[in-house]
């Protein structure tokens, strides 16, 4: 694909990975967030943290199967946004919620298990952006980077795990999004499993001139 | 037991309605969060509102009330959990629209004297009307103040006259799945019923309910009758009644069958007994921005708190 084409392409993510959190100030300006806002805050970047963080874990195996290399430029892209919105959402708890007040935060992380959970997949996801830039693969070498990076894939179940226990009562959100994560790690596990019976004797992959652009938070 | 002064003015004229729609506290609160975002004119689009044309009540002022400010009325009327509609807060609302809250019948039975079926319009004439501004508290963390119109239960009860067997009052709402598509899923255990100890159900805070802001109650909350049980978590007081019973032993009720180790048959407020997934410690008053203490029994301990004198509050949640 033409360089032209990626940078407008990544344009247009930008402006949609922002578009939930200007709509949510424009309503928070407005008086449009209903009867309890700070709620309403609360749930809308918590979702979209799970929805940029599926998103980012879907972009391997879809490149995998449409053979479309360059989707994976975008990768690290929605992995920053996926961190963004999380941290917007520990934002909204530990200000709104807590009044950052230290010793009721860390009684809740210890006590409540949806927090415990939510904690983790956020502190998960912290490394990953961190090491985001192509000086960190450098770094850390492709290998060890690679490794650091699967930690994705722990945040995601955190995450959802976290959405699940917090619901109370109506499955239905969290069961799609833990059936989409599910499909996603499965396609990993066959894809993997696929690959060792193919490449007997082991024969190293080729990198693809593709994978030298650095993801965010994902190691594909 | 009840001072009930006449008066002549409708509740909705003492606080017009008006001015609680203008959302105020929040905003201050808001533009601390939207500190680097623009804040434009804050009067500029509401979001729709489901105004419903309801009927206005006359009613007499109860000294069970509390002074606090009211919360608005577009919030009591858009933020509701009633799972009948729908899972959403924001959904009973609309799909409320064309609910049918008359004709209206709601039967009185199980271990009474004689078993009565009640008119809507001649239960509500039993006994004065009052208003009675409550706290209310959702299980969930967030609470209104909500000015009802209704009389005590207890007018019922003792007109109906219980038998000695009757030591529990089971209520049930009404099921009819063209008119609640929520009791399409199997969300709760549908109707949704629930339960009070017969003095419980006799104390003088407990409401029977037809109306909110002096006006009958819009379908959302619950039309035509519900009760209120102001020291409970808000599922306590169910809505949309067909049927009272008086029974002899704790009644099957709808989120203690659902979740018994969430929600106890009791569900009195208490900030230290935390729900086993969040702490009841703290409550968000809709409209304000700080979260306030959560008081035992909802701030009406001094009324209530006798009745269960001597129980383990933290094994009878």
């Amino acid at each position: 694909m033409r360089r032209r084409w990626i940078v407008l392409l990544k344009v247009v993510v930008w402006i949609l990975c922002l578009s939930p959190v200007s709509w949510l100030a424009w309503k928070a300006t407005h008086d449009l967030l209903g009867a309890n806002p700070l709620s309403e805050i609360t749930l809308s970047t918590g979702h979209w943290t799970l929805y940029l963080l599926l998103i980012t874990l879907a972009i391997s195996p879809l490149r995998k199967i449409t053979h479309l290399n360059w989707l994976i430029r975008f990768r690290r892209l929605v992995g920053l946004f996926a961190f963004f919105y999380g941290c917007l959402h520990l934002m909204t708890y530990l200000w709104f919620d807590k009044f950052f007040d230290v010793h009721e935060i860390v009684k809740d992380i210890y006590k409540r298990p949806f927090i415990t959970a939510g904690m983790t997949a956020w502190v998960l996801m912290f490394p990953l952006a961190l090491t985001s830039t192509a000086r960190s693969i450098r770094w850390l070498g492709g290998k060890r980077w690679q490794i650091l990076h699967r930690l994705i894939y722990a945040s995601a179940i955190a995450g959802v795990v976290h959405f699940w226990w917090l619901v109370k009562r109506d499955l239905t959100r969290p069961e799609i999004m833990a059936a989409i994560l599910i499909g996603l790690l499965g396609f990993r596990i066959i894809d993997r499993l696929l690959a060792a019976r193919a490449s007997h004797p082991a024969i190293m992959r080729p990198k693809t001139s593709n994978e030298a652009e650095p993801s965010g938070v994902s190691p594909g | 037991m009840l001072i009930k002064k006449a008066s002549d003015i409708p509740s909705s004229e003492i606080t017009p309605k008006s001015i609680y729609m203008n959302r105020r506290s929040f905003l201050s609160g808001a533009a601390a969060f939207a500190a680097g975002m623009t804040m434009l004119g804050c009067e500029m689009v509401k979001p729709s509102e489901v105004v419903h044309a309801n009927t206005k009540l006359t009613t007499v002022k109860s000294q069970f009330s509390t002074t606090e400010p009211e919360t608005p009325f577009k919030d009591i009327t858009n933020y509701n959990n009633f799972y009948e509609f729908s899972t959403d807060k924001y959904g009973p609302a609309d799909l409320a629209r064309n609910f049918r809250s008359r004709p209206w019948k709601v039967k009185v039975g199980g271990a009474v004297a004689q078993k009565k079926t009640y008119e809507i319009d001649d239960l509500m004439k039993l006994a004065p009307l009052e208003e009675r501004i409550y706290r209310l508290r959702c299980v969930e963390g967030w609470s209104m103040v909500i000015p009802w119109v209704g009389f005590s239960l207890s007018n019922l009860i003792n007109q109906m006259q219980p038998t000695s067997k009757a030591k529990y009052v089971k209520f049930t709402t009404l099921m009819d799945m063209t008119q609640f598509p929520g009791q399409r899923s199997q969300v709760l255990d549908w109707p949704y019923t629930e339960g009070l100890r017969m003095d419980e159900a006799m104390h003088p805070l407990t409401l029977l309910t037809f109306g909110l802001y002096g006006e009958t109650l819009p379908n959302q909350d619950g039309a035509p009758v519900r009760i209120v049980v102001p020291w409970k978590y808000g599922f306590k007081s169910i809505k949309s009644i067909v049927s009272i019973d008086f029974v002899g032993s704790e009644p099957a009720t709808a989120w203690n069958t659902a979740a018994p180790n969430e929600y106890g048959f009791y569900s009195n407020v208490n900030p230290n007994v935390d729900h086993p997934r969040w702490s009841q410690a703290t409550e968000r008053r809709i409209g304000e921005f700080f979260k306030r203490k959560t008081l035992i029994f909802n701030g009406y301990g001094d009324q209530v708190a006798s009745m269960y004198n001597g129980m383990d509050l933290k094994k009878y949640f």
